[in-house]
């Protein structure tokens, strides 16, 4: 497989679900909410891209259909060359040690039962069930040190950790089979602003240290701009705009990309206050 | 005379761990139809003030120091005087709309109840009337068909429709404060300028103060003249929003500011807070 | 004096740095909570003792259960009251039986009932529930509709005609008991599954691609257990009660075997005879379990209440 070739490309998704109307009798056909459709994108590796859109756009949906929790009316997911799709249960096992995720609320995404040792050292066990005691052991203290959590910690329960940390006890869980691709579901967005830059840069020096690939889920645009090589803007589950990533932000095509970006606060109160004004004037003018 | 001068304040818990400072030493004035803003990120004890001055502290709260609404102690008012103050002086709105409103009446009933029971001018309102005016109020916040609409549950509105509606109920009663406790967490960012927008034009047309607790740096420059940043129970700075965000004197504010991508901006990696200055405070308290 | 010091606190870091730090679980706080809660306490060392009396109480016993005093035959309202010289320190049974011996007795297996009837509550109910919320779907409502339709029978009904056809025995008794006590259990554990089911830890065991039957007893089961241990304190009263009733109707275990149920029917039946004591000191006993198993189960409830967190 050539450099140039994408990991992952993923062709005409489309996923719909099912809702039953209010006071439906069994046999009224239900109605279809299409979710997601038609999204089709590619993913290189080593490279971020940022899936950004508001609340009910599909991103989340997408990034489960994508690794198959939810299942989809059509599409073509294809990872490194085979169909995602079309694999059997056992092929599909192989994969998950692959593809890992990360999820939005740190503490509800950790098991309150389990130590952070158990929960960092579960995919462990889940592909590769010989490993020793003490091999498992010493792979997660490794793994809590790299993501910057002292490996003291093993033992304690993700109550006794802050938001921070247990999104940390998630990235080093999804880290632990050496996977070659991350989907991070909003990872950021439940944390406060200093923690939230913390664990973006624990991101990207994981991106850089280990090439993976990255698909970065998130509400927030100026997080995204930050992480991302390439943006993908949803709008009700089609795509908005895709590009590179200074270019969606700095020169937006798409009428709904230039909305958003409008609406994105800056903390300046100078520059701010113009671009409020800007917008009423626009608003008053239409 | 401030609307709203808060001396001293503290507020503290007994918890089977210990006492837990929620807030400590606080103080802040606030002037007739001015908007401060209290920035701080969980745990900064920026709600804990405004529920003080709401008076909606849990029964295990203790609160020293002074809270004074237009020259009259808050602190120590009788449940039945605090109810008074509640409905008719100061109005408060939150961050999840729907677990303020009660899923099982109707708008107009949840919303008319306020006015006729509570009407400005202390005499009881014909719910005809009351729901005349909670209409031309809806439609003051720019919800459209107000008419049709204000019989409808809370459910059958979007997050963005029932923070608008949460809003007009607020200011059913004329509040001359508004203390609005991250009112546009729960939303999206599109929808969130736009309440933003509401607020500033609704502060213009009913002359009253805003208090606005958020976490967010950006709808801080927008839209409010003061600003006040809170760490850990405590006041780090406050002063002018254009000095606060232009010249940063407190370690604490530096690092938010820059721990915050912006989309005008490339930076190469966030700055992650620098928690040295805590040290530093631990010893000038000794 | 100053370097000493440095040193000594490095030392203490190095030595920190090794060691790895206790976690303080979820269960741990619980017990922190339960034993704060004076009522629980106090019922957690009444049901104690409840339990040392049944093992052990028969070491200090002078008549075994079976021995009738033939002294005392006949006369047993004049001299079969409880009397530590003559060792019937309960007194003694219609049949110059001693009661004390009798009690234990009833006690053993009274509270064998219980905690065989809610063991099965919480082993079967809990999984089967746990299964039927995870699977979903078809699965679900089949396991779900066939415990309606079990739960429709009228479970007294069953129960009798179980014991009349079989034969009463206390193993019939506890199939019996067995049948119908996991019921209640399994729409609970249900309930609390479907709701954990969209959990993201579940969500990330299941991307991680952990098995399901896995996820059910690692993720699911561990966390219903709150609820479960709740429910199954509450459980062994309504179990020793329902055996209790079917003694009382004369169906449950037979003699010379006995129950609290057994002994308080036997009591009531002899109370215009003067002999009291037959009635009030099975009573106690039942009433203080009861009473003690309700404290615990309402201590258990406040102490797992995750809302306190």
């Amino acid at each position: 497989m050539s450099k140039s070739e994408p990991i992952l490309s993923v062709r005409d998704m489309r996923v719909e679900f099912q809702i039953k109307k209010q006071n439906a009798l069994p046999w009224h056909k239900p109605d279809i909410l299409r979710a997601v459709k038609g999204v089709s994108f590619d993913l290189a590796e080593g490279e971020t891209l940022g899936i950004v859109g508001e609340s009910g756009c599909g991103k989340s949906t997408l990034a489960r259909a994508i690794i198959r929790m939810i299942p989809a009316q059509a599409g073509e997911v294809i990872w490194q060359g085979r169909d995602l799709m079309k694999m059997n249960p056992k092929e599909l096992l192989g994969i998950r040690k692959e593809i890992q995720m990360i999820f939005q609320d740190p503490l509800a995404s950790l098991n309150p039962r389990l130590t952070a040792g158990q929960i960092i050292a579960e995919p462990l066990k889940t592909h590769f069930p010989k490993t020793s005691k003490d091999e498992t052991k010493k792979r997660v203290r490794e793994l809590m040190e790299k993501v910057g959590l002292s490996a003291r910690m093993i033992n304690r329960y993700p109550h006794e950790f802050s938001g921070g940390q247990c999104q940390r006890i998630g990235i080093a869980r999804a880290l632990i089979t050496n996977p070659k691709m991350i989907i991070c579901d909003e990872p950021v967005s439940a944390l406060d602003v200093s923690v939230q830059a913390q664990v973006v840069n624990l991101l990207m020096d994981l991106q850089k240290e280990l090439g993976l690939s990255l698909l970065f889920i998130a509400h927030d645009l100026s997080v995204v701009k930050h992480i991302s090589n390439r943006i993908m803007v949803l709008e009700f589950g089609d795509i908005a705009e895709l590009g590179d990533a200074h270019d969606v932000i700095h020169n937006p095509q798409s009428p709904y990309t230039r909305e958003l970006i409008n609406a994105v606060p800056t903390p300046d109160p100078i520059v701010e206050r113009q671009r409020i004004a800007e917008r009423r004037a626009l608003a008053a003018g239409t | 005379m401030a609307l709203l001068d808060i001396q001293n304040l503290r507020i503290t818990y007994d918890t089977p761990e210990g006492v837990v400072e929620a807030v400590k030493d606080v103080s802040l004035t606030v002037d007739k139809g001015e908007t401060l803003a209290i920035v701080g990120e969980s745990g900064s004890g920026k709600s804990q003030t405004a529920f003080a001055t709401m008076g909606l502290l849990p029964h295990n709260a203790k609160v020293s120091g002074s809270i004074k609404y237009q020259g009259q102690e808050v602190i120590g008012l009788s449940q039945n005087e605090m109810n008074k103050l509640r409905s008719n002086e100061i109005a408060m709105i939150f961050q999840d709309p729907m677990t303020s409103l009660n899923p099982y009446l109707r708008i107009s009933d949840q919303m008319a109840e306020t006015l006729i029971y509570n009407a400005p001018d202390g005499k009881r309102m014909k719910k005809k009337d009351a729901i005349a005016e909670c209409v031309r109020m809806l439609e003051s916040v720019k919800i459209p068909d107000a008419k049709d609409r204000i019989h409808l549950y809370p459910h059958e509105f979007s997050g963005g429709m029932r923070q608008r509606v949460m809003i007009a109920m607020s200011l059913l009663c004329r509040p001359k404060l508004l203390i609005a406790d991250e009112p546009t967490t729960a939303l999206d960012v599109t929808v969130q300028a736009r309440i933003m927008d509401l607020l500033v034009e609704l502060q213009e047309e009913f002359h009253m103060a805003i208090v606005l607790i958020t976490h967010n740096l950006g709808i801080v420059a927008g839209s409010c003249e003061r600003t006040m940043v809170m760490y850990q129970g405590e006041v780090m700075e406050q002063g002018l929003t254009t000095d606060i965000f232009g010249s940063p004197t407190h370690p604490y504010t530096k690092g938010l500011l820059s721990a915050v991508p912006r989309l005008d901006q490339d930076e190469e990696r966030l700055m992650t807070l620098d928690r040295s200055f805590e040290a530093q405070m631990a010893e000038e308290q000794l | 004096m100053m370097v000493d010091v440095q040193k000594m606190e490095q030392f203490a870091e190095n030595l920190a740095a090794q060691e790895e730090v206790k976690g303080r679980s979820l269960l741990a706080d619980a017990r922190r909570r339960f034993f704060h809660n004076k009522a629980a306490v106090v019922s957690l060392i009444v049901l104690s003792l409840v339990v040392v009396f049944s093992v052990f109480g028969r070491t200090i016993a002078v008549w075994s259960n079976e021995e009738i005093d033939w002294g005392i035959l006949g006369q047993i309202a004049e001299l079969g009251a409880p009397n530590i010289e003559n060792g019937h320190f309960f007194g003694a049974d219609q049949l110059g039986r001693d009661l004390y011996s009798r009690v234990i007795q009833g006690t053993q297996v009274s509270l064998m009932v219980g905690v065989v009837g809610a063991l099965i509550a919480v082993i079967v109910g809990t999984l089967y529930g746990a299964i039927a919320g995870y699977t979903g779907g078809k699965v679900d409502n089949v396991m779900m509709r066939f415990v309606d339709i079990i739960q429709s029978i009228p479970y007294m009904f069953v129960l009798i005609l179980l014991l009349v056809v079989f034969g009463r025995s206390l193993f019939m008794l506890f199939v019996g008991i067995g049948l119908i006590s996991w019921l209640d259990m399994s729409r609970i554990a249900r309930g609390q599954t479907l709701s954990l089911k969209n959990k993201e830890f579940v969500e990330a065991a299941i991307a991680t691609g952990v098995k399901p039957l896995t996820i059910i007893l690692r993720h699911i089961v561990p966390n219903l257990l709150g609820v479960v241990v709740v429910y199954a304190t509450l459980l062994v009263p309504q179990m020793i009660l329902t055996e209790s009733f079917i003694s009382f109707l004369g169906l449950g275990v037979q003699e010379p075997n006995t129950s609290w149920g057994a002994l308080i029917n036997e009591g009531a039946g002899n109370m215009q005879y003067g002999t009291l004591w037959q009635l009030v000191f099975p009573m106690f006993f039942f009433i203080i379990t009861l009473f003690s198993f309700f404290f615990i189960g309402d201590g258990l409830r406040d102490a797992l209440d995750p809302k306190e967190r």
